[in-house]
């Protein structure tokens, strides 16, 4: 994307998180620019959900600013920060779906906050998301226990994409996923992206999805975005856990399919 | 973005040579969803072939694209033949994410009429009811045979895990159990005093205060605390552990959920609820002494004369010797329903609930049988 066309959606600057004594983030910057898909990587226990829940606004740093799609989201006023929930979809590393709802009325759940839809159309909705992101038909009625763990993630992300949302946050979509399964939530992740313009915020270790679908990399380590960048820029990176991991066998086999 | 709602037309429909021409103007989104879904639903039937114009679409997202597709299918229903022209290569793609059939986006018809699930429902709930009452007695034995386990290989008992429990089932209760049973004496006396003042009969008021705090009230109130207090807890407690599969867990490494997790909480409450039940006693005593002493002038000393000589030892004792069976109740209750959590988080509230309300009811139902069997054998 070129530099003079990019509009960022997400802007974090000077980003502090702590816990206790622990300091997860210090002084971390990053920008997300419309309609890219930014994969976050870095060791477990570095931060990445955390920054995910702090962006959302489900944790509050000690210090820094925040501001999604021109709102900043840590001061602003109960109104504005609901008509800004309204625009992005959150994918939990768990799934988070409501246990006591099935699969079609969880995706419902944001449409009737939020809309006011007629039943019969909220229920077409509901199920066309399931057949989006690849559910059989009969899971639309089953509750989140009599489901897998890789169905239950992509029932959460039907509900992440209830609204049409224009920015999508994901922790760990891939993991858990069989790799056809996997493959197939790539793919779809890109199409909603090209055909909706969707700009998406993805926590993954998955190097595949890294390499196929993600327009931007971000790496956390010690406590801020140590580098981001193409995956080109990553390769050339010259830090031990950066090369480790694009380097080791394991990416080595990713970027040779 | 709320603007555009009412002020837009999105479909537009004219006849045209061998057929309709129909135009999808402005942005298809979620947002206008049902404005759009109204618009097409009034589209009349036509035979021939449809046009479908989709150059001047502002904005589309699945759902728009959704509503298009939707479209097409009413118009062919209709025995039109239906053409799509204009579309970005962008909004081609999303359109082909959607299509789907039909059928699936319709939710299964609701099941037979009200009156048929009621009776079921009725039939239902007694299956469960009596699967329910076997499955307590399978577990009872369980714990039973487990507890028995323990007598000969005593090292096996968890003594931390029983002394936290003794800790937070009995420790933490003593101010609300000795609150209550407090307020419990002191309007004990005051109403036996007002009743008696009409026989001239004022100090039989501890006679009445003694025998029912000792033999009935003490105990079963400390009960119905606890059941709601620890029993409750019990379930929420197991209940989220069986959610998390973390019981699961513990019978992979080899560990007995009995044993671990259910042992120590019954044996916690058979240790605590006595205790706690003496406690109550003493408490719903000094109530009612004070209450006598201050509003009918009846001095401490000539209380615990008169005392004295309305109870005997064994009042006390019938009290206290129901408070384990009743702590054997309400442990193994809170603890089975805990164990029957299943699927959502909403199972637990209801198992929470269903345990609170079954110890209790047990707590009296077995008190009754006490009191028979009391008045039997003349105590
Ligand atoms: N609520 C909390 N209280 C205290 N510490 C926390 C809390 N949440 C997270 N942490 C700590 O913050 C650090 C980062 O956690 P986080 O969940 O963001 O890791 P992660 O990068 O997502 O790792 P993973 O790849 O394993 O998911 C961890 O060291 C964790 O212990
Ligand atoms: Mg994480």
């Amino acid at each position: 994307m070129r530099p003079e066309a990019r509009e960022a959606v997400i802007t974090v600057r000077g980003l502090r998180n702590q816990f206790g004594a622990q300091v997860i983030h210090d002084h971390l910057d990053l920008d997300v620019w419309r309609g890219e898909v930014l994969g976050i990587v870095g060791g477990s226990g570095t931060g990445k959900s955390v920054l995910m829940r702090t962006i959302v606004g489900l944790n509050r740093p000690r210090a820094g600013s925040i501001n999604v799609l021109g709102v900043d989201v840590l001061g602003a006023d109960e109104d504005v920060r609901h008509a800004v929930e309204r625009r992005w979809g959150v994918l939990f590393q768990d799934g988070a779906l409501f246990s006591s709802l099935t699969v079609a009325q969880n995706i419902e759940v944001p449409m009737k906050e939020h809309l006011d839809l007629p039943d019969k159309l909220r229920a077409e909705i509901a199920r066309l998301k399931v057949k989006l992101v690849g559910l059989p038909p009969e899971a639309a009625d089953k509750f989140p226990s009599e489901l897998s763990g890789g169905m239950r993630k992509r029932a959460g992300l039907a509900r992440a994409l209830a609204l049409d949302p224009e920015i999508v946050f994901l922790d760990e979509p891939t993991a858990g996923l069989d790799p056809v399964g996997a493959t197939a939530f790539d793919n779809l992740i890109k199409d909603l992206q090209q055909a909706l313009g969707l700009t998406v915020f993805m926590v993954t270790h998955d190097l595949d999805s890294l390499y196929a679908i993600c327009d931007r990399i971000a790496v956390l380590a010690e406590k801020r975005v140590l580098v981001e960048g193409p995956i080109e820029v990553m390769l050339e990176q010259t830090h031990p856990w950066i090369r480790e991991y694009f380097h080791g066998p394991r990416a080595r086999a990713a970027l040779g399919a | 973005m709320n603007a555009e709602i009412g002020k837009t037309t999105f479909w537009q429909t004219a006849r045209r040579e061998g057929g309709l021409g129909c135009a999808c103007t402005g942005a298809w989104i979620i947002a206008n969803a049902a404005a759009i879904d109204a618009a097409i639903a009034g589209t009349e039937s036509v035979s021939g072939h449809a046009i479908l114009d989709l150059g001047g679409l502002s904005r589309l997202d699945t759902a728009g694209a959704h509503l298009i597709v939707k479209a097409e299918r009413r118009l062919a229903a209709g025995g039109a033949t239906v053409e799509r022209i204009g579309a970005r290569p962008e909004y081609e793609t999303l359109l082909e994410l959607v299509t789907c059939d039909a059928a699936r986006l319709v939710p299964p018809p609701p099941g037979p009429p009200w009156i048929i699930r009621f009776l079921g429902g009725i039939g239902q709930s007694t299956v469960n009811a009596g699967h329910e009452a076997r499955d307590l007695i399978g577990f009872i034995g369980l714990v039973i045979v487990t507890l028995a386990r323990l007598i000969v290989k005593p090292w096996r008992l968890r003594l931390t895990s029983l002394v936290f429990n003794i800790e937070q089932v009995g420790f933490n209760a003593m101010p609300i159990i000795g609150l209550l049973s407090f307020l419990i004496g002191v309007v004990m006396a005051y109403q036996g005093a007002d009743q008696l003042a009409r026989f001239g009969a004022q100090i039989y008021v501890v006679n009445l205060l003694g025998i029912s705090v000792l033999r009935e009230l003490g105990v079963l109130m400390t009960s119905i605390i606890v059941a709601g207090r620890s029993g409750s807890a019990f379930t929420a407690q197991i209940g989220s552990m069986k959610l998390r599969e973390e019981i699961d867990a513990m019978r992979t490494i080899g560990l007995d959920p009995v044993e671990v997790l259910v042992l120590p909480r019954v044996l916690a409450l058979i240790v605590a609820l006595p205790l706690l039940t003496f406690f109550a006693d003493i408490m719903g005593l000094l109530g009612g002494a004070l209450m006598a002493w201050s509003s009918l002038d009846l001095p401490p000393r000539l209380f615990l004369t008169q005392l004295q000589q309305a109870v005997e030892l064994h009042t006390f004792f019938v009290g206290l010797i129901k408070a384990p069976v009743f702590a054997m109740t309400i442990a193994i209750v809170g603890c089975y329903m805990g164990m029957k959590v299943s699927g959502s988080a909403e199972s637990v509230g209801k198992m929470t609930t269903a345990s609170v309300v079954l110890s209790i009811f047990l707590v009296i139902v077995i008190d009754a049988f006490f009191s028979v069997f009391f008045s039997m054998v003349g105590l």
